[in-house]
């Protein structure tokens, strides 16, 4: 049970906070809570889904709340400004993210970059860009806009589960089953691992770190597209800092900062004690928002200092168990 | 085999030169500089000014940067440290507040530099969690409120001048002689360069590394607790928000555009120093030029991109076999 | 059992050569492995094994020769397209993904799948039934660095082996694992072996050589040795073709030493080991004695000298220094003490590429004295032009970055940086390696003028003649213990050599 610790402590701890909760507040315990944690934080589960892959490879992507907001701003001008049908403006989005995340894991691989670096550039790139198109906030009327946010699942109990609450559920399913079920996946988990037996197992490195910043940037953009759909609007400063949010909540679902051990489960447990946290201080009313980042900040340290002792504890219980001289 | 070689420091003051250029075309007053009330006004003034804050994160990274290291706290760190200031001014004296300040800072490095040298986390890693909750932190300081301050001694230190010189400009220029001081005038500098060399020669050669990779996030810190009292004296109060925000990214940059590699080894604080001059030049050339100053951001990613492609070990190694081919 | 040897050789190559720029790393040399033999691949450092093998599993290109595979020539550009051919490699550090899943490891790329799915049922099961052919039965969903180095090399075995491998060659799989675990590998060599494999076995314990090797090649210098049958080569022969020296040669000895009263002891070494890393030893070191460290690659010589120097931790034993009892828990403290050490591995160890001939060999002087003492560049500057002129070091240009020197004036650059700590005890790990032959007699001078002049010299080498010239005394290693000590007149050649075979003339 050893290799799932960091997961089951993780949705202990989710699990207990809960609890507690309600405890608390006899009213937290509902549909209405839950699916408003989900809807909330719709746009930060989906960016992290790509953050887990990306950090399970060894890497780090800065950039992505600047796409989240490149997104925004995007689709605000393109829908409201040029006119365009939001379908058209969608998938035009997202091949610019899905290129614009190729292009940083063509630049890490070959030139051999540091992926903070370059990602940093992507990240200075894409909020400038944004920065270029409008400083404005632009509110996004299309009628699909409404329509998508009038389309709830009523839930007994009065929860309504949002479309893209619905949305970010799947694909957190599609990136468990890419990640854990895939000839893709494993080659995700390889590189973080050691990029040296990877290459000597036959596994090329340089495709697998293109599609893994290629798919980072363009959950970034999807979720860009949902948080332009949370918010009716496209603002250049949005999203600023989801970044930390989303390496936060892969870290404290247990996924190895350095790479090599993750799950998709994990991040998306690690996205929902992040909204709980908020949700606990919006129900609380007294506290005062910043204790969510200094619990996120004490959150971090617990599991990186815990993830650190259990790698040095498991160097050394080695197992020779199983092994009969024939 | 390609080594760097010792910083000449030509190519950042070419850079330097050419970025004023520049700026000197597109705003012929550029270089004019006036002394109003005892203080120095200008364009190049204000470029000095302006780049105070990321001058002095900059001569404090530069070092933890040669020891292969990185600090993304250093913008939380100047949140609190401001925020700290800024809070105790109107009650406290002057001395009091800045040792608050500063004391706090430098505890944020110990906590830095023990995740690191005491615990073995990767730099990066460690220095994250002081990124997320330092601003966290500051807030809980200024309990949400951007809080102001009236009093004039730590007020002097944003806007006073001393003969002439900005007060921020003569506290990184003092900030940097005294780092100078303790790293080239004792032995420090060339630990520092042999453990980033190479960590495990050093290490047989009998440097301890341990206490001064501590002793370097810490005055990393110090320096960006420094930076960050500046910037709220600056504005006569602390903004737990935006204070120092992005700077760390800007720090990095400085260091890289001064020739000091990622990975660790050689160094030079005052090339870094003028790093940080030549991103603020850029900054106040792109005002001056009426376009707005959003285009900041791309024309840093440009530069980021540029200086990484000049240091790639990858294209140093094509490069020269396109020149052995040449020959 | 021998195998048939009318049958035509599974892999024969002839004639293979590869230079690196004007090195010859392999001259013209041939290797027959047949099926269902386990050959040993021997040599010394510098013999081209490494060499050998990556020329034959497309990791480097050959300059000449043939490889042929079951008699079909083979010319492998890549590691996979070797695999493709039916050569595969299991090196010592193992190259599998430890955070991956025992199954994942095995199969890697070719994962069976449907609808792009992994069938991971279908893969566990065919993971289970592969390794209960080795006699493994693991949980294969586990990581695979949950378990010893041991098992690890023998699920890299079974990748290899289940990736249709014809010859399977083993590069130092034994070098961290105990008996026991040396010996399941064994068995599941023989196995292979059985079933027609033919497995190249490169390794430096002889021990295991002639419990589960039939024959045996031996390189040197790039060169073939030559081939022989394991059961018809004593191991005196066998360790004389390792080393280079013929019967006759090695009987020339150094002058015979004048019983001179010893020098006072520096220091005393008494029971010192680690567990899995060098069975305890003794050792005194005496002001003005060269102690020398004689042993095959690999088998503890520079283990010794770390846990001398406290580059390693050792867990039993007691040091003495000047007779006071001391403990040696890093480098700093044996400093402190007047050690030095000039580490094997110039490159990771020894030199800081970037800084200069001048800070190179002020750097352990200045690290003794402290950050807030530090030397004055005028001093540094003459420091660094003794020593350049006292070892003739070149270009004597100080201010030169080190890196870009020859590999014999990074030697004596770091030479000077012990020697400006004036130790008392300095220790050199294969002084001489890979330097030419003219600052190569230098060396040795200098270590003689050394130990004339007072200091105690702890040296490993490969080079037996050397030792026996200047050594008063020598340690012999073997499969990571120290096997005898020789002093006096009985450091000679023949004596060393004999010890390193295990067929002890004289044991102290």
């Amino acid at each position: 049970m050893r290799r799932h610790l960091p997961v089951l402590v993780t949705t202990a701890v989710f699990v207990a906070m809960f609890v507690a909760c309600s405890l608390q507040y006899p009213n937290f315990a509902s549909t209405r809570v839950v699916a408003n944690l989900l809807t909330d934080n719709a746009f930060l589960g989906i960016v992290a889904v790509g953050m887990t892959f990306v950090i399970i490879s060894g890497g780090i992507d800065l950039s992505v709340g600047s796409v989240i907001g490149f997104t925004t701003v995007f689709l605000a001008i393109a829908i409201e400004h040029l006119g365009w049908p939001p379908a058209v403006a969608f998938v035009v989005v997202l091949v610019l993210a899905a290129l614009f995340g190729a292009g940083m894991g063509a630049v890490i691989h070959y030139l051999e970059m540091p992926p903070f670096i370059v990602t940093l550039a992507g990240m200075f790139l894409a909020r400038g860009a944004s920065f270029l198109m409008s400083t404005e906030s632009i509110a996004i009327n299309a009628p699909l806009y409404a329509e998508i946010s009038s389309t709830v699942i009523r839930l007994p109990g009065g929860g309504r589960l949002t479309l893209i609450a619905i949305l970010m559920l799947v694909v957190v399913l599609a990136g468990a089953v890419l990640l854990h079920a895939t000839r893709f996946g494993a080659n995700v988990y390889a590189p973080g691992g050691s990029r040296a037996s990877t290459e000597m197992m036959g596994v090329r490195v340089g495709p697998a770190t293109i599609r893994i910043y290629l798919l980072s940037s363009l959950l970034a953009g999807l979720s860009g597209i949902v948080f332009s759909l949370y918010t009716s609007s496209g603002y250049s400063l949005s999203a600023v800092g989801v970044e930390l949010d989303a390496i936060a909540a892969v870290v404290i679902g247990g996924t190895l900062l350095t790479g090599g051990y993750g799950t998709v489960f994990g991040t998306f447990i690690g996205v929902l004690i992040q909204g709980l946290i908020q949700t606990y201080i919006s129900f609380d009313g007294s506290l005062s928002s910043w204790w969510a980042k200094i619990a996120t900040g004490l959150l971090l340290f617990a599991f990186i200092a815990f993830q650190q002792l259990s790698v040095g504890l498991s160097r050394r219980g080695r197992r020779m168990a199983g092994v009969t001289a024939p | 085999m390609t080594l760097r070689q010792p910083h000449s420091g030509v190519p950042q003051i070419i850079a330097l030169l050419v970025i004023l250029a520049v700026n000197w075309i597109v705003s012929p007053q550029f270089f004019d500089i006036r002394l109003q009330d005892g203080r120095l006004f200008g364009s190049l003034i204000d470029v000095l000014n302006r780049g105070a804050p990321v001058a002095l994160l900059s001569i404090g990274m530069v070092l933890v940067i040669a020891l292969r290291g990185i600090d993304l706290s250093v913008g939380a760190v100047m949140a609190i440290c401001g925020a700290i200031a800024a809070s105790l001014a109107d009650s406290h004296s002057l001395p009091v507040t800045l040792a608050a300040a500063l004391g706090v800072g430098l505890l944020c490095g110990l906590w830095n530099g023990i995740l690191v040298a005491g615990l073995g986390i990767q730099p990066i890693v460690a220095t994250l969690i002081l990124m997320v909750a330092g601003r966290g932190i500051a807030q809980l300081i200024t309990e949400g409120r951007i809080v102001t301050f009236t009093d004039p001694a730590l007020a002097w230190i944003g806007g006073g001048s001393i003969v002439g010189v900005p007060a921020p400009v003569a506290i990184t220029a003092v900030m940097l002689l005294v780092t100078l001081l303790l790293v080239r005038g004792t032995a420090l500098g060339l630990m520092i360069e042999a453990t980033g060399g190479n960590e495990r020669a050093s290490t047989l050669a009998g440097i301890g590394t341990r206490a001064m990779t501590i002793a370097v996030y810490v005055w990393c810190s110090l320096c960006a607790a420094m930076a960050g009292v500046i910037a709220a004296a600056d504005i006569l109060g602390a903004d737990a928000n935006n204070a120092g925000l992005w700077l760390e990214l800007d720090a990095i940059l400085a260091v890289v555009i001064g020739g000091t590699s990622l990975f660790g080894g050689r160094f030079s604080i005052s090339l870094a120093v003028l790093g940080a001059l030549i991103i603020q030049a850029m900054n106040t050339g792109i005002l001056l030029s009426g376009y707005p100053p959003q285009f900041n951001l791309v024309v840093k990613a440009v530069v980021v991109m540029a200086v990484l492609l000049v240091q790639s070990p990858k294209l140093a190694g094509l490069s020269a076999a396109l020149r052995r081919r040449a020959r | 059992m021998l195998p048939d040897v009318s049958a035509p050789p599974l892999l024969e190559i002839r004639g293979l050569s590869k230079s690196f720029g004007p090195v010859h790393a392999l001259e013209g040399v041939d290797l027959t492995v047949r099926g269902g033999e386990i050959h040993a691949l021997l040599g010394e450092n510098g013999a081209g094994k490494s060499t050998l093998i990556k020329a034959l599993t497309g990791i480097y290109s050959r300059d000449a020769g043939t490889v042929r595979l079951a008699g079909e020539a083979i010319a492998p550009a890549t590691a996979d397209e070797a695999v493709a051919a039916g050569i595969a490699t299991v090196y010592q550090e193992v190259n599998l993904l430890p955070n991956l899943s025992v199954a994942q490891n095995l199969y890697l790329g070719r994962q069976p799948t449907r609808f792009g799915l992994v069938q991971r049922a279908e893969m566990r099961r065919r993971a289970r039934d592969l390794l209960a052919g080795f006699g493994l039965s693991l949980d294969v969903d586990a990581p695979l660095g949950e378990y010893s180095v041991a098992v690890q090399s023998l699920v890299a075995i079974a990748r290899a082996v289940d990736l249709s491998a014809r010859v399977l060659i083993l590069d130092e799989p034994t070098a961290s694992l105990d008996a026991n675990e040396v010996e399941v590998l064994f068995s599941v060599m023989r196995r292979l072996a059985a079933r027609g494999i033919g497995i190249v076995f490169v390794t430096h314990f002889l021990d295991q050589v002639y419990a589960v090797c039939d024959r045996i090649t031996v390189l040197r210098n790039g060169r073939l040795v030559g081939e022989r049958e394991t059961a018809r080569l004593p191991r005196l022969e066998l360790v004389h073709m390792m080393l280079g020296r013929e019967l006759s040669e090695a009987t020339h000895d150094r002058a015979p030493v004048v019983d001179e009263a010893k020098g006072p002891v520096v220091a005393a070494f008494q029971g010192i080991g680690k567990s899995g890393y060098l069975a305890p030893f003794d050792l005194t070191l005496r002001r003005g004695d060269v102690v020398g460290l004689a042993g095959l690659l690999g088998s503890g010589r520079t283990e010794t000298v770390r846990l001398v120097f406290g580059a390693e931790r050792a867990d039993c034993g007691s040091v003495a220094v000047d007779g006071r009892p001391v403990r040696l828990t890093n480098p700093r403290e044996a400093i402190r003490h007047g050690f030095g050490y000039c580490p094997e591995e110039r490159k990771t160890e020894g030199i800081v590429a970037e800084l200069t001939v001048r800070e190179n060999i002020v750097l352990a002087l200045q690290a003794r004295r402290g950050i807030l003492k530090p030397l004055a560049r005028r001093e540094q500057d003459e420091i660094a032009r003794r020593f350049i002129r006292l070892l003739d070091i070149r270009p004597a240009d100080p201010e030169r970055p080190i890196g870009l020197l020859s590999g014999g004036n990074q030697q004596k650059v770091l030479l000077a940086r012990w020697l400006a700590t004036e130790p008392r005890l300095l220790i050199l790990d294969e002084p001489t390696r890979g330097i030419d032959v003219g600052a190569h007699a230098e060396i040795i001078r200098l270590i003689r003028q050394l130990c004339a002049e007072g200091m105690a010299l702890l040296v490993v080498s490969s080079e037996l003649e050397e030792i026996a010239v200047y050594a008063d005394e020598v340690a012999v290693l073997r499969d990571r213990a120290h096997v005898a000590m020789l002093a006096g007149a009985d450091v000679s050649v023949p004596a060393i050599l004999a010890a390193i075979a295990g067929e002890t003339l004289r044991a102290a």
